[in-house]
């Protein structure tokens, strides 16, 4: 089994995984010196999903234009 | 010859105008009568000049206006003149001399009444579909979580601010807004420019590329939406690398870029609610799949335990392992010395059932059913048949010689009977019949001579005749 590290993964992907092995560990059927590393996977999975929605963080900025449209900086913006 | 020339007549004082004087009286004429005209006409043939200038018809079914825009008043249109649109132009009459033409000078356009706007509308719709621009395989799939969401959008107003609330409730994000005018001449241009832009961030530059664009627009009328309507806008989102989705106007409002882009929401807060997924729902969900994971291997070990207390219960103690076969060894070494004296019985009992059987009358029985056997045997063996037999035979055998004596002896005298015909034949056809006839035969030394010549080399002749035969010369005998 070829596996991407935790944390090169989306949050998607680790949430799919994660889904993956909590179904494999509950079916059972997995050898006892496996379901340990797999548990580790687990656990590193569940905690990459939650670092992310931690990680929820609100930042609204505009953009700013130059007088041809161009983008050259941001400034927050307050949209109440 | 006075005829040829101008010569004023009384009575004849008619003006004389040069052509320029003409054409700048004519010009001045229509400018100053029609002044600022509005003109209600179907566009027709348009010419876009490498100089910027726009040349193009206005015509209903009878009459032609040429029109003309100028480079500089060309950006200031609202609406872009295309051919076969229905619009009221507004500008000034006049003419060009130079061509003893006269146009007009189109400053505004505007798309005559919403019917209008409609067939624009669709017929935009259709060559974009042609041309493959709604087909379903070539819409992205939202991003499950974006890390920055660009927002295309006035920042002043009601939808950056719908926007922001749903998403600070769901999970809040990094947000970038690129302000631009949602209505009027220069909406299109700026969304377009503000869709094209963010997709000209590069990742890792001085601003974050977004990995979702929203367009959003609040409602209004056909007119306030027609900036999405517009062809540079629909191509923007069609060439955008990143994932996009159209909310303009409310529900009802389907405007160009909704077929175009990714994923059209019906509101601006429905966007915001396609663009990420419940923060808290997903807490949720992650705490349940560890707390299910932790259960499981618990589970598992559990299972695992009882399942080995259980085999252990099953397995015997050791000591209890020899009390069968000690058990059996104990009925086994009881046998033992009565199989032994059974064993000779039975051997016994064999040895005189079979002795039983064996004593001389049984031996002289056989002897004597075997006599009796030979004896019948030998009396079919006698010797008359066989002497019975020799006499057959002789009696065959001399019969057979006789007839092949009878055979022999008819061949015999079968072939004497030839034979003397044969020389009784032989007697006639001889030349010794032609001698007693008077004939001679002469020969020399036994050598028969038939000619004079031969005869007289001969050294002696012998003359045969029919009763002997003479000598002539040679020696005597």
């Amino acid at each position: 089994m070829t596996q991407t590290p935790v944390e090169e993964m989306s949050f998607e992907l680790a949430m799919k995984e994660l889904e993956t092995v909590v179904g494999q560990l509950e079916r059972g059927d997995v050898a006892l010196d496996d379901s340990i590393a797999l548990y580790e996977r687990g656990a590193a999975l569940k905690k990459r999903c939650e670092d992310e929605l931690k990680r929820a963080e609100e930042k609204v900025a505009a953009i700013t234009l130059d007088a041809n449209g161009n983008a050259t900086g941001t400034t927050p913006l307050d949209a109440g | 010859m006075s005829d040829l020339f101008d010569d004023p007549t009384p009575g004849q004082n008619t003006p004389v105008f040069t052509v320029s004087e003409l054409s700048g009286e004519v010009k001045r004429t229509l400018e100053g009568t029609f002044g600022r005209i509005r003109v209600r006409g179907e566009v027709g043939r348009i010419f876009k000049a490498r100089s910027g200038h726009l040349y193009y018809d206005v015509k209903d079914d009878k009459s032609v206006l040429a029109c003309t825009t100028w480079k500089g008043q060309v950006s200031k249109l609202a609406v872009v003149p295309e051919e076969g649109l229905e619009v009221i132009v507004t500008g000034r009459l006049t003419a060009f001399g130079a061509q003893s033409k006269y146009n007009m000078n189109v400053e505004e356009v505007a798309v005559a009444g919403q019917g209008a706007l409609m067939a624009l509308l669709e017929k935009r719709k259709k060559q974009l579909e042609a041309e493959g621009l709604f087909a379903p395989e070539r819409k992205q799939a939202l991003p499950y979580l974006p890390r920055f969401i660009g927002v295309v959008t006035s920042p002043s107003g009601a939808v950056i601010r719908d926007i922001l609330h749903r998403l600070r409730d769901r999970f809040p994000r990094k947000v970038l807004v690129w302000p631009v005018a949602v209505q009027g001449k220069n909406c299109a241009a700026e969304v377009a420019n503000a869709i094209n832009g963010f997709n000209g961030f590069t990742p890792g530059g001085a601003l974050p590329r977004p990995d979702l664009v929203i367009v959003a627009r609040g409602g209004g009328s056909v007119e306030d939406l027609w900036g999405f309507n517009e062809e540079i806008v629909a191509r923007a989102v069609a060439a955008s690398q990143i994932p996009l989705i159209s909310a303009v106007g409310h529900e009802t409002d389907t405007t160009l870029i909704d077929y175009v882009s990714d994923q059209r929401a019906p509101t601006p807060t429905a966007a915001a609610e396609l663009a990420v997924p419940v923060r808290l729902e997903l807490l949720a969900w992650t705490g349940e799949q560890g707390a299910r994971m932790t259960h499981a291997v618990g589970q598992s070990v559990q299972q695992r335990k009882q399942r080995l207390k259980d085999m252990s219960r099953a397995m015997p103690k050791p000591e209890r392992l020899l009390d069968d076969p000690r058990q059996k060894l104990d009925i086994l070494f009881d046998k033992l010395p009565n199989a032994l004296i059974r064993g000779v019985q039975n051997r016994r009992v064999q040895l005189s059932q079979k002795s039983a059987g064996l004593r001389p009358q049984a031996l002289q029985q056989l002897m004597a059913r075997r006599h009796d056997k030979l004896i019948s045997l030998s009396s079919q063996l006698n010797l008359r048949t066989t002497s019975q037999n020799l006499a057959l035979h002789k009696e065959r055998l001399e019969h057979l010689s006789k007839q092949l004596d009878g055979l022999h002896q008819q061949r015999i005298e079968k072939t004497r009977q030839q034979l003397d015909a044969a020389g009784r034949q032989l007697e006639i056809l001889s030349y010794r019949a032609t001698l007693d006839r008077g004939y001679a035969v002469v020969r020399d030394a036994g050598q028969l001579i038939t000619s004079k010549a031969t005869a007289a080399k001969a050294s002696a002749l012998e003359i045969e005749f029919s009763d002997g035969t003479i000598k002539l010369g040679g020696a005597e005998d």
